[in-house]
């Protein structure tokens, strides 16, 4: 008998200890050939209640169905021995292996290794859907994007019919989503079934066929997405209305306060330069975007004017007040914080800088002013214990208590401590990178909304951003790097995202 | 549900981790697996030894406390230990693999044993003692500045380099024991300034080992405030977590990777002192006797935490001393000990599972 739904989920409840409940009573379905997007704010229970399709978490109560059958996935082996496929947010693989090492690991086979034909079934699975891959290239010299893939070939080698994708846009470049999504509608057509997790709702619209909204633990509702708008969508999510705007106000008190020129920073292998001959200034009282493909110098930027890379040559001069000019390029990294020029730069992996995972927001909150204070031995924890009560109050971020690990909290949460930090310190120059990345959208506003407030306190906001929409509606002015040059610094207000895409490929106006 | 499949259905267990646990809970499992532990040794003792367990493990408690003497060589050995547990402690939460203990342990040891033969003498019985204490602290220093300094310049692997400095400084020994025999020919240096006891800790209100709690104690107390209190301390959990985010944070990596390991050095360096002034007074290529690798399990096994690490030292030294009895008392040798030893530990760590993760039992086919 042909079976119409893929996974059917019944009255599914899943509780953490005695008080949270992740998941209350949720019933829904995924039907076979069909993306199904999962949407819902952060902590609203998508990923607990995909956990227990993979086999990470079991159910308290309630029971799934797959293809017509009740199951019982206990382990990530039983998903697999029911095709169910996840790919994680945090990638799985084994940097010094390739592609290929990884996507066979684990599997049973003949005693023989035969690496060509499993080459060859790898060659045949990209060839199907439209990967861009090459098996016999190791992870650790792979992109973000290309890790990715791996992930996704490594579910459908093991003959995965269901695919649950967690976020897996957080990490991608607007072009790099796109190619996703075609292999995603690719998979469709060939008869797979989806399940997509996503907080992104232009996303949602764009990918899938149906949407299933979950709101604090809670099952809301499912609609066809060619009935859905973003508006009845965020309604849906959020529980009320919201209005999507950027609050931009005009600059005031414009006057320069970082200038950089003719600055060239090489690679760290030497063999390179990352950045050339890059000339710009950011002006008090002002959002400046930096907008380009990843990996195009950005970090490199951010990273050279706060004195973490070694400069080839060029100077950074800094205007503390009208008038005053210091030099940044012989600097320390210190020296050139304690200025009063801060950077919080959100890495891909969200932990990697800026945070220490094991430590509460506490010690966290101490990292960039641990070496104030009035003891020169003993550290200070009134002070940022106030601050930190401060950041979680403002900002509303949901934590157990200012003693738990940051690493426990969730990602829009951590990234709420990180650029709750640098802000407190009322900085002149504010540097960030991908605030929100991987954010929801009450999430994204709040820091949107912050960095205008830095601007209108007079501070320069360089930011680093990766959705084009979003730089247009925030930032003054726009500077686009392309292969470590500028390509333009355009007037935000006036330019276009097809202006600002051609920049980005290195096109000269 | 079909009542058939109830029937047929096989157990299932399923492994959740615990989000948290009450603290009455968590130690009752640690309780609950002592026990287990103690009835597992006992069958295993019977079905070796034949003996009656009951009597071995009174053997093994007569051993380590069962005189005052027995009682005050378990506390001697018991701080040793802690001691240098507590030298590796800053080592490990700046995630740099000291496994060189044992060689830092040695150089020490060198330096009071240097102190004592040449100077012992020749100086009052005060400075001889402060001047063993400094040296000490500056061999074992060395022995753990020089990994360090490769690490941090070089980021060279400090598990091999602290692992060869300790065969290192196991062939110095050999080589300083040929100048230092006593008697000659005897290939060892025997008790050092048995007569005169210069440069040995002197006993303090009629304790032998009085001075060497002491020194543990005031360690011990002062690396607590360091590692939770100070700046330092912190600048070194950042740099273990990662050193990425130091260098962010304007930490110097480098500077931190070189002071905290000479901290951790001079700590194992003043442990060798501890052993040849205050306990042993003579010096051998097995001086440091394995407890600079048996210390690792000590810190990790409490998570550096200072009141754990007392528990599990004089644990473990209870057990090591206990054996000793025993192997004289029921005919066994010394390993029978270990095999008790080893099935504690198996226990002990193998409950943090249960603390970490509950197991949730159902049948398949019953909903739910």
């Amino acid at each position: 008998m042909a079976q119409e739904n893929a996974i059917e989920l019944k009255n599914v409840t899943k509780r953490f200890g005695e008080k949270v409940l992740a998941n209350d009573n949720i019933s829904m379905t995924l039907k076979k050939g069909e993306i199904l997007a999962i949407l819902g704010e952060n902590g609203s229970g998508k990923t607990t209640l995909m956990n227990m399709l993979s086999g990470i978490y079991f159910p308290d109560e309630g029971t799934i169905i797959v293809n017509g059958k009740e199951a019982l996935i206990r382990s990530p082996r039983d998903a697999f021995d029911l095709k169910i496929g996840m790919i994680h947010q945090h990638f799985k693989l084994i940097d010094i292996m390739t592609a290929a090492q990884n996507i066979i690991l684990g599997l049973e086979g003949s005693n023989r290794l035969d690496m060509k034909s499993v080459r060859a079934s790898i060659k045949e699975l990209t060839d199907r859907y439209g990967f861009d891959l090459d098996p016999g290239q190791k992870i650790y010299t792979m992109s973000v994007s290309q890790k990715q893939t791996v992930e996704i070939i490594k579910v459908l080698y093991r003959g995965a019919d269901i695919l649950i994708l967690d976020e897996p846009t957080a990490v991608l470049t607007p072009q790099e989503t796109e190619k996703l999504f075609d292999v995603l509608r690719n998979m469709r057509n060939a008869g797979k079934s989806i399940i997509i997790i996503t907080h992104k709702l232009n996303e949602v619209l764009e990918i899938s066929d149906r949407v299933s909204v979950l709101r604090k633990g809670r099952y809301i509702g499912t609609v066809e997405t060619r009935d859905a708008t973003a508006e009845s969508l965020t309604e849906m999510m959020v529980g009320e209305k919201v209005t999507l705007n950027i609050d931009r106000t005009e600059p005031v008190n414009v006057r320069p306060c970082l200038e950089v020129k003719n600055l060239n920073v090489r690679s760290a292998d030497k063999t390179r330069l990352v950045l050339s001959d890059i000339n710009f200034t950011a002006n008090t009282g002002e959002i400046l975007g930096i907008a380009g493909i990843s990996g195009n110098g950005q970090k490199e930027l951010l990273e050279a004017i706060v004195r973490l890379q070694n400069l080839e040559s060029g100077e950074i001069l800094f205007y503390p007040e009208p008038g005053e000019c210091v030099s940044l390029q012989n600097k320390k990294s210190e020296e050139v914080t304690s200025l009063g020029i801060r950077m919080a730069f959100v890495p891909e992996d969200r932990l990697g800088m800026g945070l220490v995972g094991s430590m509460d927001i506490i010690d966290n909150m101490m990292l960039r002013s641990y070496a104030e204070g009035k003891s020169a031995i003993f550290t200070d924890r009134r002070t940022p214990k106030e601050l930190a009560q401060k950041v979680v109050d403002k900002l509303e971020v949901v934590t157990p208590g200012l003693g738990t690990p940051v690493r426990r909290l969730s990602g829009g949460n951590v990234q709420k401590v990180l650029v709750g930090r640098e802000i407190a310190s009322a900085p002149k120059v504010l540097l960030v990178a991908y605030p929100v990345r991987g954010l929801d959208i009450n999430s994204s506003y709040a820091i949107y909304n912050l960095l205008g407030e830095q601007k209108e306190r007079g501070c320069a906001v360089v930011c680093v951003g990766e959705d084009l929409d979003v730089l247009i509606d925030l930032c003054d002015r726009i500077l686009v790097l392309a292969g470590g040059q500028i390509s333009g610094i355009v007037d935000a207000r006036t330019t276009t995202k097809e202006e600002l895409g051609i920049l980005m490929t290195g096109g000269k106006e | 549900m079909s009542s058939s499949e109830k029937r047929n259905g096989r157990l299932v267990i399923h492994m959740v981790k615990r989000d948290t646990i009450s603290r009455p809970k968590e130690w009752g499992i640690r309780l609950i697996a002592v026990a287990l532990s103690l009835v597992v040794c006992a069958i295993v003792i019977y079905l070796i030894t034949r003996q009656n367990p009951i009597e071995v493990y009174s053997g093994i408690i007569n051993g380590a406390i069962g005189t005052s003497r027995r009682t005050w060589v378990t506390v001697r050995e018991s701080v040793l230990l802690l001691l240098i547990a507590v030298g590796l402690v800053p080592a490990y939460r700046m995630r740099f693999w000291n496994i060189g203990a044992e060689g830092q342990i040695l150089m020490g040891g060198a330096a009071s044993a240097a102190v004592m033969i040449y100077l012992g003498d020749k100086m009052p019985a005060g400075a001889s003692l402060i001047l063993i204490l400094v040296l000490s602290m500056i061999a074992g220093m060395i022995w753990g500045l020089i990994p360090a300094i490769f690490k941090a310049r070089f980021n060279t692997n400090e598990t091999l380099f602290t692992l060869m400095m300790n065969y290192t400084a196991m062939q110095l020994i050999t080589y300083f024991i040929v100048y230092w025999e006593n008697p000659k020919g005897s290939n060892t240096v025997g008790v050092i300034n048995q007569a005169t006891k210069a440069g040995w800790f002197p006993k303090v209100f009629g304790f032998q080992y009085f001075l060497n709690v002491l020194i543990v104690a005031v360690v011990t107390v002062l690396m607590t405030v360091y590692m939770r209190y100070t700046k330092q301390g912190y600048e070194l959990a950042v740099v273990g977590e990662s050193a990425n985010t130091a260098r962010y944070a304007g930490i110097n990596v480098r500077k931190v990777i070189i002071r905290t390991m000479m901290i951790s050095g001079a700590i194992c360096g003043l442990a060798g002192a501890v052993i040849v002034s205050g306990a042993s007074h003579t010096i051998s290529t097995s001086t440091a006797g394995g407890r600079g690798f048996t210390a690792i399990i000590v810190a990790w096994m409490s998570k550096f935490n200072p009141v754990t690490m007392i528990i599990v030292s004089v644990f473990l030294v209870f057990m090591q001393q206990g054996s000793i009895q025993i192997a004289t008392q029921f005919g066994l040798n010394e390993n029978a000990s270990d095999i008790i030893t080893g099935i504690l530990l198996f226990f002990l760590i193998g409950c943090e599972f249960f603390v970490n993760y509950s197991l949730e039992i159902y049948r398949e086919g019953k909903e739910g």
